[in-house]
């Protein structure tokens, strides 16, 4: 059932990238308060060139994980990023669904 | 994360063997931990052998600093007795999801690659199948030949072992006449109460594949509520 797709599939998409020679980046939920779109372990794996798969959220924040996680690809310390409760109106980047969670994201590193 | 890392997690998910990356999150230092083997770190074994048990990883305080611990357990089973033709898109939609699907028949006909490509296909007689997929409390199990002699002993050994959900499929008239059967054959009705029979939420569901939504439906239903 090559076809499936759940969170393992991540995991192996970051190996596929790595051996085609791709920085690969990792964000993991960490930490969910309230009512948060998914739970505690949920991976998102980010290519160097923005290609992604998996999510952390309902697709609220992974724009911003995404541009977070090109930055820090070159880096070798992880980084926790936080997200809340978004005002609707505004070009804020949060959460609609009123929750908030902790996100961790690092890069995958060695060869 | 390391490379190495990543690489014995997948590992690990190829072996079936269940493993918890504990990550400090100050500065990403990893270890991977067994919970088949000794644990060295003493403040870390309840913890870990909690998420693994409830399957849901979290945060912890170690004597250094803030941990995360993900648990990566091995995939959830369903064992489906008889590969007749709800059997079908009920293997390929519990492969979406993330079940380990194997479908027991003894008749050749029915349990064809043809029929369920890259499906585990066990063609032996099913208290036989059952013994050899010895299924535990992350195990679902659902009948659907509507055949007693191949339903009853599967669902037998089904009520002696702790899967997380038991599913028969036949109308209320042969639910009964089951039941009946099983209680002469020595189960007490407590234990005959964990078979949903008929099986599936009650939704209308008529094709095959919309059966295979109410059974899944109800499986999920059991494993997280």
């Amino acid at each position: 059932m090559s076809e499936t797709f759940t969170d393992d599939q991540v995991l192996e998409q970051a190996a596929a990238w790595l051996a085609g020679g791709h920085k690969v980046a990792l964000a993991t939920v960490i930490e969910t308060w309230g009512s948060a779109p998914r739970p505690v372990g949920s991976q998102l794996v980010i290519r160097d060139d923005t290609a992604f798969t998996g999510s952390v959220s309902g697709g609220c924040i992974e724009g911003d994980v995404i541009t977070r996680a090109l930055d820090l690809m070159e880096r070798d310390a992880p980084e926790i990023l936080e997200y809340g409760v978004s005002d609707a109106m505004a070009w804020e980047v949060g959460l609609a669904c009123g929750g908030r969670i902790r996100v961790l994201v690092e890069p995958v590193k060695g060869v | 994360m390391q490379r190495q890392t990543l690489d014995a997690l997948l590992r690990a998910r190829d072996e079936k063997r269940a493993v918890v990356l504990a990550t400090r999150l100050r500065d990403g230092i990893e270890k991977l931990i067994y919970p088949s083997e000794n644990i060295e770190e003493t403040w870390l074994i309840e913890p870990v052998s909690q998420v693994v048990k409830s399957d849901k990883s979290r945060t912890v305080e170690g004597p250094d600093g803030e941990w995360f611990l993900n648990v990566f357990n091995p995939p959830l089973r369903l064992i489906l007795v008889g590969a007749v033709h709800i059997a079908q898109p009920l293997a390929r939609m519990a492969g979406d999801l993330g079940y380990d699907v194997a479908v027991i028949d003894p008749r050749e006909a029915f349990a064809s690659e043809e029929r369920f490509p890259g499906v585990r296909l066990v063609r032996s007689w099913p208290d036989e199948a059952m013994a050899e997929l010895a299924p535990d409390a992350r195990t679902a199990v659902v009948t659907l030949t509507h055949d007693p002699k191949l339903d009853d002993p599967a669902l037998q050994v089904a009520l002696k072992a702790p899967c997380f959900y038991i599913g028969s499929l036949g109308s209320k008239k042969t639910h009964a006449a089951r039941l009946e059967r099983l209680t002469a054959a020595g189960f007490d009705e407590a234990t005959l109460a964990r078979i949903h029979g008929p099986v599936g939420l009650a939704i209308g569901a008529r094709s095959p594949a919309e059966i295979a939504v109410s059974i899944l439906a109800e499986m999920t239903a059991r494993l997280r509520t």
